[in-house]
């Protein structure tokens, strides 16, 4: 249960959503570029310093990362749901969601789980050490789209990572949409990622519900999939609710059958792809999906979009 | 810019070393058609004496082989193996190097000198493949540099296709034979020599400095007899109406898993297609972990591991590779790119090692009948 990005050494790397450059979309986002911001020198890479690391759970820590060039620290800026391709020379290269908030700070913050080569060199690495950053790229949430809705944000696994930037930035300007809503799933109590700042969330106006596939004896919460948790919401108006979603592709695919037999329109649900990266600027054509390239069309796509292909097995 | 023939002029056989001539002396490395491995292959070459004379090339699905002409003809072939890609997009590039250092890894872009090349006998599928590769590498979101860097100072000399191969198609696909486009001159061979019409500036400034004369109206005639004669021997058709959509939406087609069953996955149409442009990008370090390099090598979407995620391949079977590749190559790329990813140079038919046909895998795709859904 991994939303992480793939590269072909099978290296999932970390999450990300964004909004697709896919025709309609682009309009969408303010600067008009697919990532919201050109990347001069696609193969250009900064170094960055680990400043800090967070273990999450098992496998997972959040890297906190600084630019070495502070001209580049100030200038950096990215959208929730962008990822960066993180390069650990000897090693490899992965696509990595931000998963902190984007007005947050100096450092920027990379939650990886250790499954691949790269994944795993990376696990190892301690305070201070170097490695190469690209990015920012791929398109964000668009979460002016959701203004005066209620937002309902769904998470599996390690597919809030990504979301959580939004989450931020949702909490921020909470007086723009009607409600906050925070469905998120975890294999097991302890995979729960970033527990400690739920209960922050709810405490700032965002309803928090939990699901577990599986429970433990403490675990007193919902136990099934995350669809469930979303069949049961209770929808003040479905036409005026939209749904940001990152997780497993199955997941999505349910979750997004769920919304739109509650009545939430195709148009106002939003997902984010995974496939396997290598370039990030769409030319290694790794990860296309239909007419799309996840990298730079997505990740984060809106759902009518990609309908055509969602179900179809092998695309 | 459509050329008349007025503007157009004769060269003499024997002058067109003077034309391989001029363009080493501007600094142009220049390639064209030479027989190598029992094939006609683009590489260097400083010399007329290098080129196919009286080859020619017979071609069918799965089947290539080189036989003599009757006559002296430079050009009296179709296309081979090779397509000017592997020069503009080369096969394998270094993007980057990193080294360790006391300040933790530096990385920068490796370097890249490439020569300026000339390309002598490039055909007009070939021209239109050069264009769809712009599309890509340089007209999106993204330009990648090492295509920019030799396609900008590329020195193009088209030939006019006078005959074509039995796997040719590119008069369904709108790219020729005819060469409009696209080139700084283009020749037809004619038996004593050439008519040569210019494309750009720089091509005009190159045949200035070589000994033309005006044409004559019978070799006018001529040229233009030998270049219908390709156009008359174009049998293969394949009917892009509404092509887009319809692969995009046949998508559960029963004809994938039949072709499927056939495809060997072997990456050759992908290699020899002039305009594939997926790569891999692979980690090369040295063994003391100082200094290390970003490779960037063609790969295929017929390679299992092309897909992969990290719960295995999205794309397990080849039923879906080989669909993945068709619906590209003739329905997204138009989503991306704005024109279709064929050009009808025929190549992936003609070098499947089992003899698969697109245009056959299209017209069986257009047999309704089937539920999709």
């Amino acid at each position: 249960m991994t939303t992480n990005k793939t590269n072909a050494s099978g290296e999932p790397g970390g999450v990300s959503p964004r909004t697709m450059s896919e025709n309609i979309v682009r309009g969408l986002t303010p600067s008009g570029s697919p990532a919201g911001q050109v990347v001069a020198e696609p193969w250009g890479y900064h170094t960055v310093r680990i400043h800090e690391i967070t273990p999450e759970v098992a496998d997972v820590a959040t890297y906190h990362l600084g630019f070495d060039d502070s001209a580049v620290a100030v200038a950096y800026r990215f959208q929730p749901g962008q990822f960066n391709m993180l390069y650990l020379p000897g090693f490899g290269e992965v696509p990595i969601s931000l998963s902190a908030d984007p007005r947050s700070s100096t450092t920027w913050a990379h939650t990886v789980r250790a499954v691949g080569n790269v994944t795993q060199k990376l696990a190892s690495s301690k305070v201070g050490d170097t490695l190469g950053l690209r990015g920012p790229f791929g398109s964000g949430w668009p979460l002016h789209t959701a203004e005066g809705h209620d937002v309902v944000i769904v998470a599996g696994g390690l597919g809030i990572a990504p979301l959580r930037p939004a989450i931020y930035e949702l909490l921020r300007q909470k007086n723009r949409f009607r409600s906050l809503t925070l469905l998120y799933g975890s294999r097991t109590p302890e995979t729960i990622l970033f527990e400690h700042e739920l209960p922050e969330w709810s405490q700032r106006g965002m309803t928090v519900q939990l699901t577990v596939d599986r429970a433990d004896a403490a675990w007193s919460g919902s136990v099934g999939v995350v669809t469930l948790l979303l069949d049961r919401l209770s929808l003040n108006d479905p036409q005026q609710t939209s749904v940001f979603m990152c997780g497993p592709e199955v997941m999505m695919r349910f979750v997004g059958k769920s919304a739109l037999a509650r009545g939430i329109p195709e148009s106002q649900l939003w997902l984010s792809m995974e496939r396997n990266m290598q370039c990030a600027i769409g030319l290694c054509g790794h990860c296309q999906l239909g007419p799309t390239f996840i990298c730079k069309d997505g990740p984060v796509y809106r759902h009518d979009h990609l309908a055509p292909f969602l179900n179809v097995e092998g695309l | 810019m459509p050329m008349n023939s007025t503007s157009s002029v004769f060269l003499a056989r024997s002058d067109l070393q003077l034309l391989i001539d001029r363009l080493a002396e501007q600094g142009f490395e220049v390639i064209g058609p030479t027989i190598s491995q029992a094939a006609i292959v683009y590489d260097r070459i400083h010399s007329v004496s290098e080129l196919p004379q009286g080859w020619t090339d017979r071609q069918a699905p799965g089947e290539y082989r080189l036989e003599r002409r009757e006559d002296d003809q430079l050009f009296g072939y179709v296309v081979g193996p090779h397509s000017w890609k592997r020069y503009l997009f080369p096969p394998l590039t270094t993007l980057t190097t990193a080294d360790l250092t006391t300040n933790g890894w530096q990385m920068r872009a490796a370097d890249d000198n490439p020569p300026k090349y000339a390309f002598l006998g490039v055909r007009a599928c070939e021209l239109a493949a050069i264009r769809v590769q712009d599309k890509v590498f340089l007209e999106g979101a993204y330009v990648d540099p090492t295509y920019q860097r030799r396609r900008q100072n590329a020195f193009i000399v088209a030939v006019n296709c006078t005959q074509a191969a039995s796997t040719c198609f590119c008069t369904s696909m709108e790219t020729g034979p005819r060469c409009r486009s696209g080139f700084d001159l283009a020749l037809t061979e004619l038996p004593d020599g050439f008519e040569v019409e210019v494309g750009t500036p720089a091509g005009e400034a190159l045949l200035l400095q070589l000994p033309t004369t005006p044409i004559a109206e019978q070799q006018l005639t001529d040229a233009e007899q030998r270049r219908q004669q390709a156009v008359d021997q174009i049998t293969r058709k394949m009917d892009t109406e509404g092509i887009r959509d319809l692969l995009l939406t046949q998508l559960n087609h029963p004809r994938w898993e039949e072709v499927g069953q056939r495809c060997l996955s072997c990456t050759n149409c992908t290699m020899v297609c002039p305009t594939c442009f997926c790569s891999s990008v692979e980690e090369v370090a040295d063994l003391e972990g100082q200094h290390s390099e970003r490779e960037r090598r063609w790969d295929s979407c017929f390679n299992l591991d092309f897909s992969y995620v990290s719960g295995g391949p999205v794309r397990r079977d080849i039923r879906s590779r080989y669909r993945q590749w068709l619906t590209h190559k003739l329905a997204s790329w138009i989503d991306q790119f704005g024109s279709s990813g064929c050009v009808g140079c025929g190549r992936c038919i003609t070098w499947c090692p089992v003899g698969i046909d697109i245009t056959e895998e299209v017209a069986a795709l257009r047999e309704v009948g089937h539920d999709n859904k």
